[in-house]
């Protein structure tokens, strides 16, 4: 507990607690002072209304009976239980009647409204206080006075006697006490709500936090196939541990797939490599005439030129599978597009005896890559045409573009040997892949990875289909 | 009617041009030197890009050749502050980098050409023969001539000795670019990157077969070949 508790504070969650907690009692405080400082004032306006009667009334009682009537009612009244102050005094301020016995000085020398509360004692309470303490001055007095607060209407008569009706504010003065200590209480009660909340859910939140780092620790380690905890409950923590486990499992792939291309990188550059030395070997061994060592060097160009050939498009693979820079993508007219890598290819077919028939739906348009598409398809059409003419018939390559069911789809179909084998034809896209009969082409097996590589790029897929005879390789775009 | 021509055999009529070379690998560097002194040009090598930038404003080249990464200032700074500084010296990017990305930014901070490591030397060689003509006449002219044959770019006619050749739209212009570089070795990828706007190698040589079906058509019945094979290079147009 003693040292979770600096690292619940410092949580998110403690943190956005303690905010709310600061900012719904400021609020708080500010409404409720608001409010009572609202009832309070209603509250004295009242008072002072029910002292403007009590005047009218004893004004009344003078005019008719004089000042014995006046001296009469206010006696009387004086002594009702809850009863208004009154105070009737000659013109020196000597109190003659009334029930106050002390009051604040200065008070009765105001005419009208008192305009602050002042400190009174009723008659009889002054008893209470030993005989010095009353006859202290009058400064000291007023200090000692008891603290009840009022404020009064002090009128004079024309005999320059003084008359005072005035009210205790301890009313709404308790009003207010009460309201305010209410608040203190329920202040209190929502502070220690608030920590209890913000210890516990921080509390919570840090342990999650603290498995999950545990876990990518692990994971870190080099334990790749280990996965974030979910709990199950769907929260926000579950979310982002589904997340980050998506996002290792894509980096697993990846990384599984960084592996094979390094093996398969190892084995088919090796090949050529080797054969590429041995010539050059052999030239110098062979002490040939320049004639022979141009033509062993010019073999040595042309097999590193292949060589350079099958490695750019083993980067290109791993670049376009690694998620190529997106910026690339711009919209493409595909019928354009697949037009002219037709018109590409076209005097090679008819060079092969290949006759190609183009059916092109127009004005097809998709996201993507024109270059990258040009190649991909470049590549499944030089194929195409390789294949169909292997059993030296003369032979068609089809190509069709068409639109439908939110998808657009690239077909290439040739009458050639095609792939009968279903797994076969899953495994020829694989990087490297050449089946046997096809061992003998001159190629890469990287034309269709490529195009399969391009297609997943395009968030689309890259299917072989048995015709029969031959072959169509359906790349399927997903439309707008 | 094939003819093939080697590559450097034929090419002495080419002008010698004044090359800047700015690359940091020595050994690469001096191969370059020695390769462009062999085809008769004067070669001078910059090893970072500081030197380079004050070598290119001050030596006044006719091509400039830049390594994308080099050491003090990288050549895509070099170029972007060369041409800040009004210099309108053609420039030819190398580098390792391949993607498509990476040749339009080349391109946009102001180089003329991209050219991506490992390349053939036929393929430099050929490019910077074509930069150095670059902001020519050739470009504003309407009317190609080369021996008997003539390309007229408004009416998009071609005739040979006269006689209207009817080419289809992208045999005219791969003729087009052929006849604009007439004298000049172009390669197969600056027919593709040029005439078809691709950036990458088809697996099977599709365009020996487009410039030997054009050739066909502007040769076959008119007097001696144009449109030359250069071995281990790529094509040049020249009356013979």
């Amino acid at each position: 507990m003693a040292f979770v508790l600096p690292s619940v504070l410092r949580t998110t969650a403690a943190r956005l607690s303690a905010l709310y907690l600061l900012l719904f009692g400021v609020c708080a405080v500010v409404l409720v002072f608001y409010m009572t400082s609202l009832s309070v004032s209603l509250l004295t306006t009242q008072t002072m209304e029910t002292i403007n009667e009590e005047a009218a009334s004893l004004g009344r009682a003078y005019q008719r009976g004089g000042i014995p009537l006046l001296v009469r009612m206010v006696g009387q009244r004086s002594r009702q239980p809850g009863a208004n102050l009154y105070l009737i005094a000659d013109s020196h301020g000597r109190i003659l009647a009334g029930n106050v016995e002390n009051l604040q000085p200065g008070v009765l020398e105001t005419n009208g409204w008192t305009e602050v509360p002042f400190r009174y004692e009723r008659y009889g309470e002054g008893a209470e206080r030993t005989q010095s303490q009353s006859e202290t001055l009058p400064d000291a007095r007023s200090e000692s006075l008891a603290s009840h607060d009022a404020i009064a209407l002090v009128l004079r008569l024309p005999n320059e006697m003084i008359i005072m009706v005035g009210r205790d504010l301890g009313e709404p003065q308790r009003f207010r006490d009460v309201v305010r200590q209410s608040l203190m209480i329920a202040l209190g009660m929502m502070a220690l709500g608030g920590i209890l909340i913000w210890f516990l859910v921080g509390r919570r939140a840090l342990i999650r936090i603290d498995n999950i780092s545990k876990a990518g620790r692990r994971i870190m380690g080099g334990d790749l196939s280990g996965r974030l905890p979910v709990t199950g409950a769907g929260d926000e923590f579950d979310r982002l541990s589904e997340n980050l486990n998506a996002m290792l499992a894509r980096i697993a792939s990846l990384n599984e797939g960084l592996r094979q291309v390094s093996d398969n990188i190892a084995h088919d550059l090796k090949t050529p490599l080797t054969r590429l030395r041995n010539r050059a070997e052999g030239a110098i061994a062979a002490n040939a005439d320049p004639q022979e060592y141009r033509e062993a060097l010019e073999q040595t160009i042309r097999e590193s030129d292949q060589l350079i050939k099958t490695f750019n498009a083993i980067l290109m693979i791993s670049r376009l599978e690694a998620g190529y820079s997106s910026e690339q993508v711009v919209e493409v007219d595909m019928t354009a597009t697949v037009q002219d890598v037709i018109e590409l290819y076209e005097p090679l077919s008819e060079e092969m005896d290949v006759s190609l028939d183009v059916s092109l739906e127009k004005g097809i348009a998709i996201q993507g890559n024109r270059e990258l598409i040009a190649q991909a398809l470049s590549n499944v059409i030089d194929n195409a045409i390789k294949y169909a003419t292997l059993d030296g018939k003369s032979s068609r390559v089809r190509v069709k573009l068409q639109q439908g069911d939110g998808n657009v789809r690239l077909s290439v179909s040739d009458d050639g040997p095609g792939i009968p084998e279903a797994t076969d034809r899953e495994r020829v896209t694989e990087r490297f892949v050449r089946l046997e009969k096809s061992r003998s082409q001159p190629g890469s097996g990287l034309g269709l990875s490529l195009a399969k590589a391009v297609m997943k790029f395009h968030n689309g897929t890259l299917d072989l289909l048995p015709e029969n005879p031959g072959l169509t390789v359906l790349m399927t775009f997903p439309g707008r | 009617m094939n003819t093939i021509v080697r590559l450097g055999e034929d090419l002495s009529y080419n002008p010698a041009m004044k090359i800047l070379v700015i690359e940091d690998d020595r050994e690469a560097a001096d191969y370059l030197r020695k390769a462009l002194d062999e085809s008769g040009h004067n070669a001078h090598i910059a090893s970072d890009g500081e030197a380079g930038l004050h070598m290119a404003e001050t030596g006044d080249y006719d091509v400039v050749i830049v390594d994308r990464m080099l050491p003090r200032r990288d050549g895509l700074s070099v170029i972007s502050e060369l041409r800040a500084r009004g210099n309108r010296t053609s420039v030819l990017i190398l580098s390792a980098l391949g993607e498509v990305d990476d040749r339009v930014t080349g391109l946009r901070a102001g180089g003329d050409d991209y050219l991506t490591k490992p390349y053939a030397m036929s393929e430099l060689l050929a490019r910077i023969e074509v930069l150095n003509r670059r902001g020519g006449a050739r470009d504003a002219e309407t009317l190609y001539r080369c021996g008997d044959l003539e390309l007229d770019r408004l009416s998009h006619t071609v005739k040979r000795a006269g006689k209207e050749i009817v080419l289809q739209p992208r045999e005219f212009r791969l003729l087009e670019y052929l006849m604009r570089h007439a004298g000049q070795v172009v390669t197969r990828t600056m027919l593709l990157e040029n005439v078809w706007d691709y950036h990458f190698d088809p697996q099977t040589n599709v365009i020996d077969v487009h410039v030997s079906r054009l050739r066909g058509k502007i040769e076959k019945g008119f007097d001696g070949p144009v449109l030359h094979t250069v071995r281990g290079a790529g094509y040049m147009l020249k009356a013979a």
